[in-house]
């Protein structure tokens, strides 16, 4: 088969979707106009444990409008039958919505208000009392029971310690982050019969179809579930949460289609969580800055019904030669909702540690942050001795540093000033690992020369839409515009959750092999048919531009599609593929980064404000070089705020979050961003899939907050191990 | 809730005694402060209370105002915001609701040329204003040059605050307030976007004050 021209893969093309986005025609899951929906407001307990003793809802049912209160007292059982395997439910028991008294965190849903206006039912929420026999929660990671830990080993970590000539003890604790994507969680549900279908703000579709379909006891087939449009998600939508349970429970005993919208404290524990982290490092090197081993205790929150666990010691384990490293990874289980997956989840919290260390063994030994790294570079993953697909790691530094300006850098702490301002420079390596899943699609190719692809992916922001109508244009050998991707209806064919980097290599393997299909179909069509003028061509003579099929080399010698399928009576071409990562652990295959960054610090307020950064990657092949550019200065945003903003704070009394609002719980805005940069070497990596891509979205987050950190040290000699880094920790 | 047919596709002219001085964007950012996020839509009269309004039902009031040139006459409980006014009864969702409390800016529209955060004004006291969100930017195909830069500098990802950051960008570039990166940084920190597009959004105002 002779390659494919690639004409929109690599090109800066804008997003397909960009009119609808910025004309307000993009229509999220509160936004389709289904006909008769009513609304409902969620009742949280105002207690962190505990057990419901009573819930008068007379004042709430006398509010013009209210149609139903639903709480566990009147709500009918529900199967909740099992669905953990197949599901990104977390080991446990999930929590079941009005199925009993018990109160587990605060906030959970205890009652919903159905009504026929918003106003109403907000009102009429209001009005619920709810009696409470309350007990004192723990919510505080350092008070809680740790869980058994999981652990890993190599070497002889305790001696490497022990015999070392420079040992670091360092305790990092990493706050609480919400993920606080712009759309808030919303369902509309609706009911035909035994049948459901819900627009719904999720990752992926096929989740909260399985998800639905067990809790009510439903065939899979009677849930749809659809979602065109996702307003960021970050991991939020990884799983499908109670208060989307809840709609479909509303809209069955109302008999109306319901729309319920989270408002934005609900997200707080109505959706999960990065969680806090508590993270012990013993770091070990000789004189010559070599790691000798590493000891790494972990304690992370989970929640009393559920133990989330996420890849936080992979770092430790692979990104440095260090003949002995120890792991011991334990959760807390506290009461508090359950988390969920984050940006860059378990590694942006693992490089954090990994790569403030590094800079502080640096510091000790008098060596180049980059140069001490250069020393450590394994030649294969010191984790499992596998080869690493590609690792280029040292040429990022390489180029990081030579854009950057790294050489100004002054390595001693607090030696440059501008006025009040303490200036200092910092970098950091970054890892995430490439997930590539099982991902299956369908196509047709129609006789007018378009094509639709059709998979039930999602797209929260990176630009889905577009990437994969890049791919599908140049399989086809068609111009982008003839191309129409579909996604967000778990209608379509399978894919796995949009999240964890994985949707251009898994999904977007799935187009590449669906589109070769179609055209292959095409070629063989043409050259068995006596008419074409490709008859008798080797097909893998054969390639396709611009919706025409011609010999390689000879585009005159040739036809178009919508000739050869008008002609042979073919109103289209249909393919469909399940396409399977290839099996086996034959390498190391991740995307890896190096960040550069210069802050200023006000040297009497602690204020830090950010004022470059760069950021290099080798991230493989980038199908779609305008979004991919976007996606990482995005990511940089994110690590900005994990680093010097983020944190829920709880109030450990009863549980209550504080600053369950986007006023008290502080992402960066457009002023504390300065121009950012991203450089990706150029490459691919086949090893990793088909496409050669590595994954984007989680690498960009990995190894901003460790920039940062060690830009604050290198500006004014305070090491900072907590995130976020405040003014008061600096002043 | 009931609505009306446009009575008109043309905005009726606004008498100067209708508004009362409404505030500049320096005096709305101090109201918004002084009141811990507050902001409310100045200078429109309140609208007549419904004596049509239902024994029992929730207090309700007849508004009429020009939403995107069009005169709407709408019946609305008095509780409903600006926002779910239009997200809920005049099925315009492009403005979104992203906090409904004033801190993140996706509904930000525009009232009698001014931005305002729509989920913190009350639909009734918007009689007589002249109401422009994202829907209204257009000319029919043509899209507003913002709009455009938008698209052209990627200044997005997932979407869902870009209606109120093109707004609030179209309001930035009316008040003048585009004289440098940091001016426009300054002047759009009203807008939270969590993919992290600001770079691109500083791009995408600068470049469309500067064809201005």
């Amino acid at each position: 088969m002779s390659p494919q021209p690639q004409a929109a893969v690599g090109a800066p093309l804008s997003r397909v979707d960009g009119r609808l986005k910025v004309t307000g025609q993009a229509r999220y899951a509160a936004e389709f106009d289904i006909d008769g929906a009513v609304h409902a407001v969620i009742v949280d307990a105002s207690i962190g444990r505990g057990r419901i003793t009573g819930v008068d809802t007379d004042d709430a049912e006398a509010v013009p409008g209210v149609l139903r209160v639903i709480h566990h007292g009147n709500a009918p059982t529900l199967p909740y039958r099992d669905n953990s395997s197949g599901s990104n439910n977390l080991p446990g028991r999930k929590l079941r919505v009005f199925q009993d008294d018990r109160v587990l965190f605060h906030g959970q849903p205890v009652a919903v208000v159905v009504a026929t206006t918003l106003e109403a039912a907000q009102h009429g929420a209001s009005l619920v009392k709810v009696r409470y026999d309350a007990e004192r929660p723990t919510t505080d990671l350092a008070e809680g029971e740790p869980g058994e830990p999981t652990g890993y080993a190599r070497g002889d970590a305790e001696a490497g310690l022990r015999d070392a000539d420079v040992r670091l003890d360092l305790t990092y604790r990493l706050a609480r982050n919400h993920h606080n994507p712009m759309e808030p969680h919303a369902t509309i549900a609706r009911w035909d019969g035994n049948r459901l279908t819900v627009w719904d703000k999720t990752q992926w579709v096929y989740g909260t179809q399985l998800e639905l379909s067990t809790v009510f006891g439903l065939p899979l087939d009677s849930v749809r579930v659809i979602n065109p449009y996702v307003g960021g998600g970050f991991g939020s939508g990884l799983r499908c949460w109670p208060h989307t349970v809840v709609a479909g429970l509303a809209a069955r005993i109302t008999g109306r289609p319901v729309k319920l919208v989270l408002t934005r404290r609900q997200m707080y524990f109505g959706t999960g969580f990065r969680p806090s982290y508590d993270y012990r490092l013993s770091l070990g090197g000789d004189r010559n800055g070599r790691l000798v081993a590493a000891d790494h205790r972990i304690d992370a929150e989970t929640s009393s019904y559920e133990t989330f666990t996420e890849a936080v010691m992979t770092p430790g384990q692979m990104l440095y030669s260090t003949p002995g490293v120890r792991q011991a990874y334990r959760t807390v289980p506290l009461d508090v909702n359950s988390p969920i997956w984050m940006r860059g989840p378990g590694a942006a919290t693992g490089v954090f540690v990994v790569e403030s260390a590094m800079d502080e063994l640096a510091h000790e030994l008098g060596i180049d942050p980059i140069e001490l790294r250069r020393r450590n570079e394994p030649a294969q993953d010191p984790s499992n001795n596998t080869p690493f697909s590609t690792r280029r790691l040292l040429e990022c530094y390489t180029v990081g540093a030579r854009e950057f300006g790294w050489q100004r850098r002054k390595p001693k702490p607090r030696s440059t000033r501008d006025g009040d301002w303490l200036i200092g420079m910092g970098m950091a390596a970054g890892v995430y690992h490439t997930a590539v899943a099982p991902a299956q699609s369908r196509g047709r190719l129609n006789a007018d020369g378009t094509a639709v692809i059709e998979s039930a992916t999602s797209d929260m922001g990176p630009g889905t839409y577009t990437a994969q109508t890049q791919v599908a244009a140049d399989a086809l050998g068609l111009a982008v515009r003839a191309v129409d991707y579909r996604l967000g209806d778990s209608r379509y064919p399978q894919t796995p959750p949009h999240g964890g980097s994985m949707t251009m290599a898994s999904v977007g393997s799935a187009t590449l092999d669906v589109c070769d299909q179609l055209r292959r179909q095409a070629i063989r069509l043409a050259v068995e048919d006596e008419e074409s003028p490709l008859h008798g061509v080797s097909p893998d003579d054969i390639v396709v531009r611009g919706g025409r099929l011609h010999v390689q080399g000879n585009p005159a010698r040739g036809e178009s599609y919508q000739r050869l399928l008008t002609r042979n009576g073919r109103a289209r071409l249909e393919a469909d593929t399940s396409f399977t990562p290839p099996r086996g652990e034959r390498f190391s295959i991740s995307g890896y980064s190096a960040t550069f960054t210069e802050v200023a610090v006000d040297a009497t307020l602690g204020l830090v404000r950010v004022r470059r950064m760069l950021s290099v990657y080798d991230a493989g092949r980038i199908i779609s070089p305008k979004l991919a550019d976007s996606q990482a200065i995005g990511g940089m945003v994110g690590g900005i705020g994990q680093a010097l903003l983020e944190h829920t704070v709880t109030d450990h009394r009863d549980g209550r979050i504080v600053n369950a609002n986007l006023a008290d719980y502080l992402v960066p805005v457009n002023a504390d961003i300065p121009d950012l940069r991203a450089i990706y070497l150029d490459g691919e990596d086949y090893d990793a899939d088909p496409l050669g891509v590595k994954g984007l979205a989680e690498l960009v987050i990995c190894g901003v907050a460790p920039a940062l950190a060690n830009a604050v040290f290198n500006a004014t000699g305070r090491r900072v191990r907590e995130l976020p880094i405040t003014a008061e920790a600096l002043l | 809730m009931s609505i009306d047919l446009p009575e008109s596709a043309v905005p009726p002219p606004t008498e100067p005694g209708e508004s009362s001085s409404p505030p500049s964007r320096r005096t709305f950012i101090a109201t918004s402060a002084a009141v811990g996020g507050a902001v409310v839509a100045g200078g429109t009269f309140l609208a007549v209370p419904d004596e049509a309004t239902a024994e029992g039902a929730a207090p309700s009031s007849r508004v009429s105002l020009t939403v995107n040139g069009t005169r709407r006459t709408v019946t609305v409980d008095n509780r409903t915001s600006l926002l779910d006014l239009l997200r809920e009864h005049l099925g315009l969702t492009g403005s979104k609701k992203g906090c409904n409390a004033g801190a993140c800016g996706a509904c930000t529209v525009l009232v009698d040329g001014h931005r305002v955060n729509s989920c913190l004004t009350l639909a009734v006291r918007l009689e007589g204003a002249e109401v422009t969100t994202v829907e209204g930017l257009a000319e029919g195909d043509r899209l507003h040059p913002l709009q455009q830069a938008f698209i052209d500098e990627d200044a997005f990802q997932c979407g869902y605050c870009t209606p109120g950051q093109i707004v609030s960008g179209v309001g930035c570039i009316q008040e003048g307030h585009t004289g440098s990166p940091e001016e426009i940084r300054e002047w759009m920190s009203g807008n939270i976007c969590r993919c992290g597009c600001y770079v691109k959004i500083v791009r995408a105002v600068e470049q469309t004050a500067g064809r201005k």
